[in-house]
């Protein structure tokens, strides 16, 4: 299959499916047209998708910073910000402003220049991480073969800069809190990605693209053949849910940031622009690892719906974005932060023991099902995944609940 | 022990925000915020701050206050200021020329009200009064203090309906002394001119 940067058959340059791809292809046809070398305008029609994709996102920050409050204050029955602008719309542009108009303070005894790259280093891999990822049917930035590996290498690199933060801010909170972001993140990072392997098994490749065209079809006519409509697919898909959450330093699981006990961690010491510099990569890798999870769990830009095939897969792609991360906020609403230590413990004892189990199920799985049993695999892998599932939550119940309370007024 | 599933909890947890965050939408009851500069929430009767002076009909002629000084006494950080208003004899008018009162200063006590002989002085329900003029724009004079009788009976309709009845009272019992003064004077003058006529006959009985 071709999976070079820019389709050769194209439909019409303004179809809705290239909408997204309109300003790349504009900018490559003036370029053409008034006689460019060919290298400049493959370099110039990447620096346009990058910068189409940046751009959405950096839209979409702003967006969900908004969205957040609002959701947040609609759960605690408020209203939230609704002074600048219609209904609050402005908020963003004001909150940025306040941020670019602050004074940045960096410590006296910080690590001065590395103080100053790691915000900048913490934005990046967010982006390049955002570039791998399918959008639509003809919207992948970057294309590559190794799209899943490029993702998870780039996606390292936030502990990295994150630890930059905690050093060079020569401050005991920060470096405490980059401790623990540390020690969660590579915690988690394990569970995500023996997770994402399942599906890199049965989809036999490593590109994001191809793994999102293998999900393309319908079960019995109706039921989506994504990844998560897999008993592996589900329990991994889970994983991956929650494992994204603490990658992304969400609630319940941002004690990196808990400011109750250790002010903002590597933050800490941070103000104006570069503080905005880290909730926007905080953001981007949100959606970065909402995009993959969407990609490898719940089909991409696949429609929902057999039928729906009139609108654009990027707008699928998009709306299920919009619902993962509305879970998000869902979760950051109602859960409080869990401690360091429920926190390791389950990463170690409940994440990885059954990310573990989804490689033979999904294993099991493709074997059967490619031998035509495919009652057979719901047999096998069901039980597989259902029984250690049931011991381990009911031992994590057993050992970590809190006795339950007795009030010696409030209940008679 | 009953035997939930692992897990049910958190869903619980989660049908309770998304209940919350649903009904916010549509259940007024939810959203008990008053949305203050918007909408105000009422403010009790009991409610004081900075004092006011009340006036009957209008607003330089009909102040309550006579300019006596004693709330200016009694204030404890002496954040009154009286002069009383003469006319060019030097005779009093019983009225205030200035009556400042220093906000910055004032601490809320309600002592001037209380002491207050003439019903004159009451606290306010005012409460928006944040300035950029932390001088001239928290000395309060006659032009601010002063507010008519209808609007103390807005503010607390059970004192004010009091007073103003005790004040009717008394304006009664006020002019039906004066009448019977009056009526005393009248006879008074009577009987001296009387008195004064037989004085004079007698007098000239005496002479003659």
């Amino acid at each position: 299959m071709n999976l070079s940067a820019i389709p050769s058959a194209t439909p019409s340059l303004f179809s809705p499916e290239l909408l997204p791809r309109l300003p790349q292809r504009l900018v490559e046809i003036i370029l053409q047209s008034i006689g460019a070398p060919e290298w400049l305008v493959s370099i110039a029609g990447f620096g346009v998708a990058a910068g189409t994709v940046v751009g959405v996102f950096a839209g979409a920050f702003a967006l969900l910073s908004l969205i957040e409050r609002k959701t947040l204050a609609r759960v605690q029955n408020r209203i939230g910000p609704n002074r600048a602008g219609w209904f609050g719309i402005l908020q963003p542009v004001a909150d940025g402003i306040k941020m670019l108009t602050k004074e940045d303070i960096v410590p006296a005894k910080a690590e001065k220049l590395l103080h100053l790259l790691a915000p900048i280093l913490i934005v990046l891999p967010s982006i390049l991480a955002l570039g791998v990822i399918p959008y639509g049917r003809e919207w992948t930035p970057v294309p590559l073969e190794l799209g899943l590996l490029f993702f998870f290498a780039v996606g390292s690199m936030t502990e990295l800069s994150i630890f930059i933060a905690g050093w060079a801010s020569g401050s005991k909170f920060p470096m405490l809190g980059a401790m623990r972001a540390i020690s969660q993140m590579v915690s988690y990072e394990l569970p995500l990605m023996i997770a994402g392997l399942g599906v890199i098994m049965v989809s036999g490749t490593l590109s994001l693209p191809r793994i999102v065209e293998l999900q393309s079809g319908f079960h019995l006519g109706f039921i989506p053949a994504w990844n998560i409509c897999t008993p592996w697919g589900l329990v991994a898909g889970l994983l991956f849910y929650i494992c994204s959450i603490a990658e992304a330093n969400r609630c319940p699981f941002d004690l990196p940031e808990g400011e109750s006990e250790i002010v903002a961690g590597h933050m800490t010491e941070y103000s104006g622009f570069k503080y905005a510099l880290f909730f926007m990569g905080e953001y981007l890798g949100l959606f970065a690892i909402s995009g993959l999870g969407i990609t490898l769990f719940l089909g991409g830009w696949q429609a929902p719906f057999p039928g729906l095939d009139f609108v654009p897969s990027w707008f699928w792609f998009f709306g299920k974005l919009a619902l993962v991360i509305f879970s998000f906020l869902w979760i950051r609403a109602t859960y409080p932060r869990v401690r360091i230590d429920q926190l390791m413990r389950f990463a170690w004892l409940c994440m990885i023991p059954m990310a573990l189990l989804t490689l033979p199920a999904a294993g099991i799985w493709t074997l059967l099902n490619r031998g035509g049993h495919g009652l057979l695999a719901w047999l096998v892998t069901v039980p597989l995944l259902l029984v250690p599932w049931v011991i381990i939550a009911v031992i994590f119940n057993r050992r970590l609940a809190p006795a339950t309370r007795t009030y010696r007024f409030a209940d008679s | 022990m009953k035997l939930r599933l692992p897990g049910a909890g958190l869903l619980e947890g989660l049908a309770v925000t998304g209940r919350n965050m649903v009904e916010s939408f549509y259940k007024k009851e939810r959203m008990t915020t008053v949305q203050y500069p918007e909408e105000r929430a009422p403010i009790s009767p009991n409610f004081r701050n900075f004092p006011f002076l009340v006036y009957d009909g209008d607003a330089k002629t009909g102040l309550r206050c006579t300019a006596c000084s004693i709330c200016e006494k009694e204030c404890p950080p002496q954040c009154i200021y009286i002069v009383l208003d003469r006319d060019e004899n030097g005779k009093s008018l019983k009225r205030p020329k200035v009556f400042d009162i220093d906000l910055s200063v004032c601490m809320n006590c309600g002592i001037c009200s209380e002491v207050c002989p003439f019903d004159s002085i009451y606290m306010d329900g005012e409460y928006e009064l944040s300035t950029d003029d932390r001088f001239g724009g928290l000395l309060f004079g006659l032009d601010r203090l002063a507010k008519s009788a209808e609007y103390h009976m807005k503010l607390r309709p059970e004192q004010a309906s009091e007073v103003m009845a005790r004040r009717k009272a008394d304006e009664e019992k006020k002019a039906a002394a004066a009448a019977a003064k009056a009526a005393k004077a009248k006879a008074d003058a009577e009987s001296k001119a009387k008195a004064a006529a037989e004085a004079k006959t007698e007098e000239k009985g005496e002479s003659a």
